[in-house]
């Protein structure tokens, strides 16, 4: 046992130092949103190291970036505003008006509608980022948690954590045309790049479901085992798809792993040991790293994707939720 | 197409519920909130008083909870409360709810009144009954009953979640103080098995006498009441809250205190807030006006329990609800980070056990380590090898 461990770092270093040799310098930063220090955290995917820290709203949590990066919307869900901060000069710029407790949200392609998931009063708003002002309100289940808009922009699908279901909304109407019924409490949603299939995340249901959007019900559903780990401590949250579509990352909450599941194999391959309570995760432009938020252990683990290995964690603020890469 | 247009023409109706936009018809699903009135027995102390309204809130911000969701299938649920003086006067409402067609009760009985209606033959074939507020070991041991469910935790599962932690802190010395009462012994017997289960040491057991008015004497009295050899903790056997509010700090040593007061293990508390209870706590206190208890967690649990049942079996009640309830596929989200179910064993709701000071919640049960080949949270409470009653043979 004695021999393996050195083999190994080794190993990680010999990676991280080919691959920083064989790509061009990317300043790529992630952002963290700390829930319980209000602020942001940014980190340099270079160096992993917190560049800056950035004082924003109460209780951010969503976190997400406008098309051209220039801009990055913060749900600051006890301020009840979503900010918008001017990623250039690190300042808010504005806060829209949001609803009660936002707690999720996802921009529409047009780059200009922003759904937001109104935690407190089972309501998803819209929000015209541009003219900052509230276009709509739609009645969801309780508890509305996660929020995702289809590639082509017809869908946004909302998960109400105690109603345990999706709302399809049409995005053209802002109607809510259909409802599928998942595990226990829903939290994410995700949809592929090719906007077939919608991925949602059962927190206390333990599994992830894969939604067949044309018919919108449930075409597979998967579970995850860890040895060692209670089954009920397998509390799947945050859900990130690579763009060719071959692997899912779950986030697997109280479990501290996240699972990768081949998506042509319909199989989890591995899970892989990150900090506390995962939360969210999301990955770089290339799709090299993948970077999750340990709300408990109050850090962020950066995965490597090429050899599915953790390569290092890093300190942030006090729970971090949210993350999102500016490349 | 079709769909969408309806939809349309329903939004013009101003705020008409969504769901005859998405389902052809409004089912109804009517629950009877069944409760006895009981005569507070006069305490020492003067402690706040438990509001008479315990359960019914919660049961009601269960309806309301179940109804955001009937909005998307055609559900509508109603709540309607009966109170009444005595067992023959329960069993009386209860045959006429399910005379005419209806199945679900939520109860707030006591466990005498629990068990002859739950015993009773016009009821027991069809009622479903959810017991939200009698804590009694027997009904969950040897007296249970087929479709009699217990959300609200049992005297075993608290003392069971409490001893877990004391022991976790190698606090295994207990001295037990107890008062008068049914209650308190049933309370105290709940703890000697917990210790005997955990392998704690039960020093000594004392039962007060006192009838001086503690609030003005429990400096000294109490201190004398627990003058004793070395203890680690002071478990305090006290239901209606007596005395044992006096004894936290005027113990003869240095000890904590734990039990009915001090350190206290319980179904719910106002101060939980994590897994997304705020937004339970909040549509609670915003509707009835005051913090969330245990029973109203437990009446709000009944509820939503059914409301999970009929959602996924698309039944109204009866059988299949039941059923449903009771078997593996049964999950219920309740803001306390596990995903809860019944035991088959015996129709208790498996929960953890939240450990609540006056302000704060301190830990929850199980404790890390306590391990079980089923589920954790069966390390709390009767476990299926402890069981006499038949409740899985007698289920249909």
């Amino acid at each position: 046992m004695k021999n393996p461990r050195p083999f190994r770092i080794a190993g990680a270093s010999v990676l991280l130092i080919l691959t920083s040799l064989a790509m061009p310098i990317m300043a790529e930063q992630v952002y963290v949103s700390n829930e319980k220090d209000n602020t942001l955290s940014v980190i340099d995917l270079d160096s992993l190291k917190v560049i800056a820290t950035i004082e924003v709203g109460l209780r951010p949590r969503g976190i997400t970036f406008n098309k051209d990066f220039s801009q990055l919307y913060i749900c600051a869900s006890d301020s009840d505003s979503v900010q918008v901060m001017d990623v250039k000069s690190q300042k808010i710029i504005a806060n829209l008006p949001s609803g009660e407790d936002p707690e999720q949200f996802a921009l529409h392609p047009n780059n200009k509608d922003l759904y937001i998931a109104n935690e407190d009063n089972a309501v998803v708003t819209v929000v015209d980022t541009e003219k900052r002002e509230v276009i709509s309100q739609i009645d969801v289940g309780l508890e509305p948690e996660g929020m995702a808009v289809s590639p082509d922009g017809k869908w946004v699908v909302n998960t109400s954590e105690t109603s345990n279901m999706l709302h399809w909304i049409d995005s053209s109407s802002h109607e809510l045309v259909d409802n599928t019924l998942v595990g226990q409490r829903p939290r994410h949603v995700e949809f592929s790049d090719d906007g077939k299939t919608l991925w949602a995340s059962s927190e206390i249901g333990g599994t992830v479901s894969v939604i067949d959007v044309a018919t919108r019900t449930i075409s597979h559903e998967y579970s995850f085992q860890i040895p060692g780990v209670y089954k009920d401590k397998i509390q799947p949250v945050g859900i990130t798809l690579t763009h060719d579509n071959r692997f899912a990352f779950i986030a697997l909450g109280p479990a501290n792993h996240v699972a990768v599941i081949d998506i042509a194999q319909q199989k989890v391959i591995k899970y892989l040991l990150v900090g506390r309570r995962v939360w969210h995760l999301a990955l770089n432009s290339d799709e090299t790293r993948l970077i999750s938020s340990n709300g408990i252990s109050g850090d962020v683990s950066v995965i490597d994707v090429k050899s599915l290995t953790v390569l290092k964690s890093i300190k942030v603020g006090r729970f971090p939720w949210g993350v999102a890469v500016k490349p | 197409m079709h769909l969408r247009l309806h939809i349309a023409i329903l939004f013009l109706a101003s705020s008409a519920p969504l769901a005859t936009a998405l389902t052809t018809e409004q089912r109804n699903i009517p629950v009877l909130f069944l409760e006895q009135s009981q005569i507070d027995t006069p305490v020492l102390s003067n402690i706040r008083k438990t509001p008479q309204t315990s359960g019914l809130d919660g049961a009601h911000v269960g309806i309301s909870d179940n109804n955001t969701t009937g909005r998307f299938t055609g559900d509508r649920y109603q709540l309607s409360a009966s109170l009444v003086k005595d067992s023959n006067e329960a069993i009386a409402a209860a045959q006429a709810w399910v005379e005419s067609g209806n199945t679900l009760i939520v109860a707030k009985l006591p466990a005498a009144t629990l068990l002859k209606v739950s015993r009773d033959e016009h009821i027991s074939q069809k009622a479903i009954i959810f017991n939200i507020s009698a804590k009694d070991d027997a009904l969950r041991s040897s007296q249970c009953r087929p479709r009699l469910l217990h959300t609200i935790p049992s005297r075993a599962m608290l003392t069971d979640g409490l001893a877990q932690f004391l022991i976790s802190k190698r606090w295994k010395k207990w001295l037990l103080l107890r008062g008068q009462h049914d209650e308190d012994t049933l309370f105290s017997a709940a703890i000697k098995r917990s210790a005997h289960k955990f392998g704690a040491n039960i020093i000594d057991e004392r039962e007060w006498q006192f009838n001086a008015d503690l609030r003005r004497s429990a400096q000294s009295e109490i201190r004398l009441f627990s003058q004793s050899k070395d203890y680690d903790v002071t478990l305090i056997a006290d239901e209606i809250g007596d005395i044992g509010e006096y004894i936290p700090y005027n113990t003869w040593l240095a000890r904590p205190a734990a039990g009915t007061q001090g350190l206290t293990p319980t179904g719910w508390h106002w101060s939980i807030e994590q897994w997304g209870a705020a937004q339970l706590q909040n549509r609670f206190s915003e509707y009835a006006k005051r913090d969330m208890n245990d029973i109203d967690y437990a009446g709000w649990l009944a509820v939503r329990a059914i409301g999970e049942a009929v959602t996924r079996t698309k039944a109204l009640g009866g059988d299949t609800v039941y059923q449903y309830l009771i078997s593996d596929d049964f999950q219920l989200s309740a803001f306390k980070g596990r995903s809860l179910s019944f035991r088959k064993w015996n129709g208790q709701l498996r929960q953890p056990i939240p450990l609540v000071q006056p302000n704060a919640l301190i830990s929850q049960s199980p404790q890390e380590g306590y391990l079980h080949p089923h589920s954790e949270m069966d390390t709390l409470g009767y476990d299926r090898p402890e069981v006499s009653c038949a409740f899985e043979a007698s289920t249909l």
